[in-house]
């Protein structure tokens, strides 16, 4: 099943000034992945999100895509708070020319993926934090992404809302399979949600221990207390702890 | 137990919730302007000899001779009605004006560098230094009267407006950055809207510099219809210390509506989202 890549770093570096933030790196996501990336803080996985989403540009090497329409989901919900739930979603819309109904009727399917129905013309200002994060996730969804970047997106929730929501998203991503780059400081987060995991070493940030998991898709929460989860996961939390 | 009683009882729970809230909100003040009003008196009667009684009427004259008697109501109410004109005329412009060069300023840098001393100069010159000035370049008409306002009334449209440009969420600009919105749209969909709050707070900050603009310079310029600047100097020339004040007090009254008025509009306009603009009832909630 070798399809072809979504996206691919070839020896890309990046520097700010004199500041080193990456050594080269390479990696490779095909449709049907899902990545996730952990490293201690200050790393350069932002970095790497921002080289993928085409935000900045390689010092050098070479960021390649085989699509340009990217689903970019921030450390915050980040919801223009004067806009509804709905028009949120259908904000990415507006700014690529979908006509008015199809914005409406895309925002419908992914407002119920999400189970935001109910709250559709709400503000923001009104949400939990995790219906913050839901319709953020919303909004990346309705341009329908071939890659999904995700910037740590559940690290300022509870720990109810972040299971619950991990769940949430492993069920769309078993249901729909797109390709996705998924950073966070959660060794349990990374492993649950990952089909292959990738370790960053402190700055300059490298790549030094990829694991495969191996759990099939769809995913059920309870597999996080299952013996070979907890093997999985300490080994990672052992490369991490290496790596910082 | 029927649903209409319940509903019944539950509406006038709420009518008596609400005219709670209106008395809490309504009594503190109401009991500061009696303890003022105690105050005058006290001093006119008490502190005042009676052949100096003058400089401080008891209020219930200035409600007779100022107030009741037709001639000076009809005197101050059209003295009202020009400053309250000029200085809204004086708000449009400044608020065009004023928005314009924020929106300019916050598309480049180099635009801000240039821009922005100047605007800071606006705020700091005596405006008292200049309405000769404007009254030698533009008559002692409406135009300099209004661009007294203007001037006066600039400064706070400029930096709100501005800082509230600037103050987008940089990952919103990074999301319109991912989906190639251009400067114009970036402007329209992303900077204004989230700019409004701060906006509406430098309108309401100029609308009272504003009515202090027309005041003052009708005040100078001393000429034409009077406006309350004139008539405050007319009757202070005259020693009326019973229509002063009620000059006085319109001249109050215009300020407070005019603050008051920007601040419903703000609530109006951005209240449901933004948490400094919320009414209270909202934030409890």
């Amino acid at each position: 099943m070798a399809l072809d890549p979504v996206i691919a770093f070839t020896e890309v570096t990046k520097s700010f000034g004199s500041i080193d933030a990456l050594d080269p790196i390479g990696l490779t996501i095909r449709k049907g992945e899902f990545v996730s990336l952990v490293g201690p803080s200050g790393c350069g996985k932002s970095t790497v999100l921002r080289l993928g989403s085409g935000l900045i540009e390689p010092t050098k090497g070479t960021v390649s895509r085989s699509s340009d329409n990217v689903g970019y989901i921030f450390q915050e919900p980040t919801l223009m708070p004067w806009r509804t739930v709905e028009q949120n979603v259908t904000f990415l819309g507006e700014l690529d020319g979908l006509s008015r109904q199809e914005a409406k009727g895309r925002a419908d399917e992914v407002l119920s993926l999400v189970g935001l129905e109910e709250f559709r013309d709400h503000y923001p200002l009104a949400l939990s934090g995790g219906m913050k994060m839901r319709t953020s996730i919303a909004r990346s969804m309705l341009l329908d992404p071939d890659l999904f970047l995700f910037d740590e997106p559940f690290g300022a929730l509870d720990q109810i809302s972040r299971a619950r929501l991990n769940a949430e998203l492993c069920a769309l991503f078993s249901e729909r399979r797109f390709a996705a780059l998924f950073v966070t400081h959660s060794v349990d987060e990374a492993v649950f949600l990952a089909s292959r995991l990738l370790v960053m070493s402190k700055r300059p940030g490298r790549l030094v221990a990829e694991f495969e998991i191996p759990y099939p898709f769809p995913r059920q929460p309870e597999i996080r207390y299952e013996p070979e989860f907890a093997v999985l996961a300490g080994q990672v939390a052992a490369a991490l702890a290496d790596a910082s | 137990m029927s649903d209409r009683t319940d509903e019944t009882g539950i509406a006038s729970r709420r009518r008596l919730a609400a005219t709670r809230e209106f008395l809490r909100v309504a009594i503190p003040p109401a009991l500061v302007a009696l303890g003022i009003i105690l105050l005058w008196y006290g001093i006119t009667f008490f502190v005042l000899q009676p052949d100096r009684r003058f400089l401080l009427p008891p209020p219930h004259e200035i409600v007779q001779e100022g107030i009741l008697d037709r001639e000076v109501l009809a005197e101050i109410t059209g003295g009202l009605y020009r400053t309250a004109m000029v200085a809204g005329l004086g708000l449009v412009i400044a608020f065009a004006l004023g928005f314009s060069m924020a929106l300019v300023m916050s598309q480049a840098k180099w635009i801000e560098r240039s821009l922005y001393p100047w605007a800071v100069v606006c705020q700091t010159v005596p405006i008292l230094a200049l309405v000769p000035l404007l009254g030698f370049w533009f008559g002692f008409g409406l135009m300099s009267r209004v661009t007294v306002c203007v001037i006066i009334a600039l400064f706070p449209i400029i930096i709100n407006s501005l800082t509230g440009l600037q103050g987008a969420d940089p990952r919103l600009h990074d999301l319109l950055t991912l989906h190639n919105a251009g400067r114009w749209t970036r402007a329209l969909k992303l900077q204004v809207p989230a700019a409004r709050p701060l906006i509406f707070t430098g309108l309401r900050t100029s609308a009272g510099l504003s009515v202090i603009g027309a005041i003052v310079g009708d005040f100078f310029f001393g000429r034409g219809q009077p406006g309350l600047g004139i008539l405050l100097d007319r009757y202070s020339r005259r020693l009326r210390s019973e229509e002063l004040l009620a000059a006085v007090i319109a001249a109050c009254l215009l300020g407070v509506v005019a603050f008051w008025i920007f601040g419903v509009l703000g609530r109006r306009a951005v209240g449901h989202w933004d948490p400094s603009w919320a009414d209270e009832r909202n934030k409890n909630e």
